[in-house]
C-alpha cells in the first residue's frame, strides 16, 4: 500500500503540535519516522489510524484521498497499528485476544470458538509462532505477546502495520525473530511504518527514514545513503559533536561502602565502593540483580545480610526515609511507576522527598516552593510552560529532568541512576549527562546502572558488570570494552 | 473556554449548590429564612463530620465503611458512661479518643498488614456494630442530657448566634484544611492516593500517612457520634446505620476521585450542603419522602457525570 501524508496541521486546546507533518510509504516498504520526543510522531500516527482527526492537510492511500473520522475508517481501509503499551488482554486466551470484538458467530449469536481457533492457528503459524492458541496470553512472554498483536494485524489483512517503539521490552532473541517476521511479511506486500529510538535496529531493519522535528517533516534519506550522525543531526537541528561529554577528577575518599550484600535469589556476595567525585557503572542483563542491589542499597527492599557503609561508618538503612537521611538519593528506572506521580504538577512532584524543607513550623509556605522549583526548572533546563502544568503532559526527557531535580532537591552525597536516559531523546540524554557530570564535580558519588553499553562506557570512571546475581568484575574505564562487559554479563569471562 | 473549564471544575459543585438553593426557593421561599439556613447547618453538622474525615481516607485511595458503626459504639459508651456517672468532662475525651484508637485498628490493617480497605472496614463495621449491642445488650440509654451541661450545650447551645454544631463543623473544617493543604502529611496524603509507590521511593512515610487518614476518620466520626447522642439526648445502638455511605456520597460530590490523589476539603464542604439542602428544601417544598431518596440519588450521578466531563 502507497500512503501520502502531506501537510497535516493538528492543534489540542490551542497548542499547534502539528504544523506541515508528513510522510510517503512506499509499497512493500518497511519506513522508519523518527524524531525526539515530544517531535509528533505518535501524533501524526493517531491521525493516520483515525485516533484524531486532522484540521488541515492531504492523506492519500493508493492515489485516493481519505478522511478518517474513526479508528474503524482506517482499520477499514487495512491500517493496523500497534502500540508500545500492547492492548491484549492478560487475563483472556490469545484467539479470544485475536478476534476481540470481530467474534465469529454461529446461529443464534453464540461464538465459534473452533473456527476462531483454526483460524489463529494459521495466523500463528504464517508467523512462525506454534503455541496453541487457547492458552492465556499472561502464560505467553512479551515477545509472543507482540506477535499476537501482528496476528490481529493479518486477521484484518492489513496492508499498513504501524509499530510503535515494539523492542522496547524484547530480548535479542525475540527481536530477532521479530525483524524476520516483519522483512518477511514485507516480501508479502504489507507496508510497515516503524517508530524507534533505537537507532541500530533502524539503520539494520529499515528501507527508509522520515525525521519529524517540533511538529513538522524535516527530511527523507534512504537508509543505505544516509548515516547515524546525519540523521541525529536531523533529529535535534544541529549537529551533536560528542555524545557523551567526559569530565577528568581525581575521585577523593570513599564515600559508599557495600560488603557481601546478599538477597535469597536476587543477588550474592555484592561488594563494591564508590568514591567522591566517581561515577560507577553497573552494567549487566535485564534481571541481573542490578536494579534489586540498587533497591536493598536504597531501603525500598529489604535485604538478608551484607554491610553498607557511608563515610566508613556503618549504617542501617531499611526504608527510603533512612536512606534520604544518609545522604542517598535515587532515580529509579520507571518513570512511570515509580518516578513520578503523573497527575501531580511539575512543582508537586519535585518537592516530594524534600516536602520537609518547605515548612516553617510545619506548616507548608508554597512561596517558598515556587523560587525554588524555578531555579531548578532553570538549572536543568526542564523545557515546560509553568510549574502547575501536570507531568504527564511533558515529553519523557523532560519528565525524567523532574525526578532528577527532585532528588537534586534533596542535596544528595550519593546517587543513584536507574537507567537515566531510557527513553529520553538524544538532546535531552547529553543534557543529562551534563548534569550528571556537573555532580561529579561537585564530589557526589554516582552510581548509574544503565543497559547500553556505549553510555556506561562514555560516561563511567569504572564499570561493574552483573550477571544472574553475581558481581562478576569491576573494570576500569580504561580497560573496558563493550565486548569485554558482554562476556562477563553472558556468564563468560574469568 | 479553557478558562471557563477551569472555573467550572473549580467551582462546578458550588454553582450547583446555589443552583439548587434558588431553585427550591422560588418554589418555596420559606426556605430562604435566616432559621432554616442554621437549621440545615445544624443537620449536616453530622454528615459534615464523617464526611472530611472520609475525605483523607479516600484521597489515598481507601475507603472507611465502618464510620457509622464507629458513631454507634462511641455514642453508646458515651451513653453508657454519662449513664454510670462519669463526669462528663472525662467521658467525652475519652470517647473521641476510643474512636481514635478504632481507626488505628482499622488504619493498621490497611497499611501495616496491607490489606484492602473494603475488606477490612466492612469486617470490622460489623465488629464495631457488634460490639456495640453487646454493651448496650441492644438497648438504648436514654434521658442522658437532663444533668449534663455540656451535652446540653453542645446540642442547643449557640455561640455569636450560631448553633454549636454548626461552629464546632467549621472549626473542623479549617483545622482539617490546614493539615491537608499545609502539612507535609496532607501533601502525603496526595501522594499516595497519586501514586504510592512512588510516595514511598519518595521517602515519604507511607505507612503512617496511611495509619493516620483512618485514625482522622475514626476520630471524626467519634465526635459526630457525640454530637448525635447530644442531640437525641440518648444513645440508640442502630444509631449511624448507612451514615457512612451519605459521607461517600458527600466526598463523591464534592468532587474527590475514589480512587484517590484528587480531591479538595472545600468540595466535600460543599457536598455536604448539597445533601442538607436536598433534604431539607424537599421537605419544605412537599416531596414525598420516596421521591427523596430518588432525586438523591439522582443528584449523586450527576455530580460523578459533571466531575468526569469537567477533568476530561
Amino acid at each position: 500500500m502507497e500512503v501520502i501524508m502531506k501537510g497535516i496541521n493538528k492543534s489540542f486546546s490551542g497548542v499547534q503540535v502539528l504544523k506541515g507533518a508528513g510522510i510517503h510509504v512506499k509499497e512493500k516498504e518497511i519506513h522508519a519516522l523518527m524524531g525526539e520526543n515530544g517531535a509528533g510522531k505518535s501524533t501524526l500516527m493517531k491521525i493516520l489510524s483515525g485516533v484524531y482527526t486532522k484540521q488541515e492537510g492531504l492523506i492519500e492511500i493508493n492515489g485516493q484521498e481519505q478522511h478518517f473520522h474513526s479508528i474503524k475508517d482506517s482499520e477499514n481501509k487495512k491500517i493496523a497499528f500497534i502500540h508500545q503499551e500492547l492492548n491484549v488482554l492478560n487475563e483472556m486466551s490469545i484467539v479470544e485476544n485475536m478476534f476481540l470484538g470481530k467474534e465469529i458467530k454461529k446461529k443464534l449469536g453464540l461464538v465459534n470458538n473452533k473456527e476462531m481457533t483454526k483460524i489463529a492457528k494459521e495466523k500463528l503459524h504464517l508467523l512462525g509462532l506454534d503455541v496453541d492458541p487457547t492458552i492465556l496470553v499472561k502464560d505467553i512472554s512479551v515477545g509472543k505477546r507482540q506477535l499476537v498483536e501482528i496476528a490481529k494485524a493479518l486477521l484484518m489483512d492489513a496492508e499498513l502495520i504501524i509499530m510503535d517503539e515494539p523492542t522496547a521490552a524484547l530480548t535479542d532473541k525475540e527481536i530477532d525473530l521479530l525483524f524476520e517476521i516483519i522483512r518477511n511479511l514485507k516480501n508479502k506486500g504489507v507496508s510497515f511504518i516503524y517508530i524507534s529510538h533505537r537507532m541500530e535496529e533502524i539503520f539494520h531493519l529499515c528501507d527508509t527514514i522520515t525525521v519529524m522535528r517540533d511538529g513538522s517533516f524535516v527530511g527523507q534519506k534512504d537508509t543505505k545513503d544516509t548515516s547515524f550522525d546525519e540523521i541525529v543531526s536531523m533529529m535535534v537541528g544541529y549537529s551533536l559533536d560528542d555524545r557523551f561529554p567526559r569530565v577528568e577528577i581525581d575521585p577523593g575518599n570513599i564515600v559508599l561502602s557495600v560488603k557481601d550484600l546478599n538477597l535469597n535469589g536476587k543477588f550474592k556476595d555484592v561488594s563494591f565502593d564508590v568514591r567522591e567525585g566517581e561515577i560507577l557503572g553497573f552494567s549487566g542483563l535485564m534481571g541481573s540483580g542490578r536494579t534489586d542491589v540498587m533497591h536493598a542499597i536504597f531501603g525500598s527492599i529489604p535485604f538478608d545480610s551484607g554491610t553498607i557503609s557511608i563515610n566508613q561508618k556503618k549504617v542501617q538503612i531499611n526504608s527510603p526515609i533512612q536512606a534520604k537521611k544518609n545522604g542517598i538519593g535515587f532515580i529509579t528506572e520507571d518513570r512511570k511507576n515509580e518516578g513520578l506521580i503523573l497527575s501531580f504538577s511539575v512543582a508537586e512532584n519535585t518537592i516530594l522527598p524534600s516536602l520537609k524543607n518547605f515548612t516553617e513550623k510545619k506548616l507548608i509556605k508554597e512561596s517558598k516552593i515556587t523560587g525554588k522549583v524555578a531555579e531548578y526548572i532553570k538549572k536543568l533546563n526542564v523545557r515546560t510552560p509553568n510549574q502547575t502544568i501536570e507531568t504527564n503532559k511533558l515529553s519523557g526527557g523532560n519528565q525524567q529532568k523532574i525526578v532528577i531535580a527532585k532528588w537534586l532537591m534533596t542535596d544528595p552525597k550519593i546517587l543513584i541512576l536507574d537507567e537515566p536516559t531510557r527513553g529520553v531523546d538524544v538532546g535531552a540524554k547529553k543534557e543529562i549527562y551534563e548534569i550528571i557530570n556537573h555532580l561529579k564535580k561537585q564530589g557526589v558519588a554516582i552510581i548509574v546502572v544503565s543497559s547500553e553499553l556505549p553510555e556506561v562506557l562514555g560516561i563511567c570512571d569504572r564499570i561493574a558488570v552483573m550477571h544472574e546475581g553475581v558481581l562478576k568484575k569491576i573494570f576500569t574505564r580504561l580497560d573496558a570494552t563493550q565486548e569485554k562487559i558482554m562476556e562477563y554479563a553472558t556468564g563468560g569471562g574469568k | 473556554m479553557a478558562r471557563f473549564e477551569g472555573v467550572f471544575r473549580k467551582y462546578g459543585t458550588v454553582l450547583g449548590l446555589i443552583l439548587l438553593v434558588v431553585l427550591i426557593t422560588i418554589i418555596n421561599p420559606r426556605f430562604i429564612t435566616l432559621d432554616n439556613i442554621l437549621n440545615i447547618f445544624r443537620q449536616v453538622s453530622i454528615n459534615g463530620l464523617i464526611a472530611f474525615g472520609m475525605t483523607f481516607v479516600i484521597l489515598t485511595g481507601g475507603i472507611d465503611l465502618s464510620v457509622g458503626a464507629i458513631l454507634a459504639l462511641s455514642g453508646m459508651l458515651l451513653g453508657l458512661m454519662i449513664a454510670a456517672g462519669v463526669p462528663e468532662l472525662i467521658a467525652i475525651p475519652t470517647v473521641i479518643i476510643f474512636g481514635a484508637l478504632l481507626g488505628l485498628f482499622n488504619g493498621i490493617f490497611v497499611a501495616k498488614v496491607k490489606l484492602q480497605a473494603f475488606i477490612v472496614t466492612l469486617a470490622t463495621m460489623t465488629m464495631y456494630r457488634g460490639i456495640t449491642m453487646i454493651i448496650s445488650d441492644g438497648i438504648p440509654a436514654m434521658g442522658l442530657t437532663s444533668d449534663a451541661p455540656i451535652l446540653n450545650f453542645f446540642s442547643q447551645g449557640s455561640i455569636l448566634g450560631l448553633p454549636f454544631p454548626m461552629v464546632l463543623l467549621l472549626i473542623v473544617f479549617v483545622i482539617l484544611m490546614i493539615l491537608l493543604k499545609y502539612t507535609v502529611f496532607g501533601r502525603g496524603v496526595y501522594a499516595i492516593g497519586g501514586n504510592e509507590e512512588v510516595a514511598r521511593l519518595a521517602s515519604l512515610p507511607t505507612d503512617r500517612i496511611k495509619t493516620m487518614v483512618y485514625v482522622i476518620s475514626g476520630t471524626m466520626a467519634a465526635l459526630a457520634g457525640v454530637i448525635l447522642t447530644s442531640r437525641l439526648s440518648s444513645a440508640q445502638p442502630t444509631a449511624g446505620m448507612m451514615f457512612e455511605l451519605d459521607a461517600i456520597a458527600a466526598v463523591v460530590i464534592g468532587g474527590t476521585s475514589l480512587a484517590g490523589g484528587k480531591g479538595r476539603l472545600f468540595g466535600t464542604l460543599i457536598g455536604v450542603l448539597i445533601i442538607g439542602v436536598l433534604n431539607n428544601g424537599l421537605n419544605i417544598i412537599g416531596v414525598s419522602a420516596f421521591y427523596q431518596q430518588f432525586i438523591k440519588g439522582l443528584v449523586i450521578l450527576l455530580a460523578v457525570i459533571l466531575d468526569r466531563k469537567s477533568t476530561r
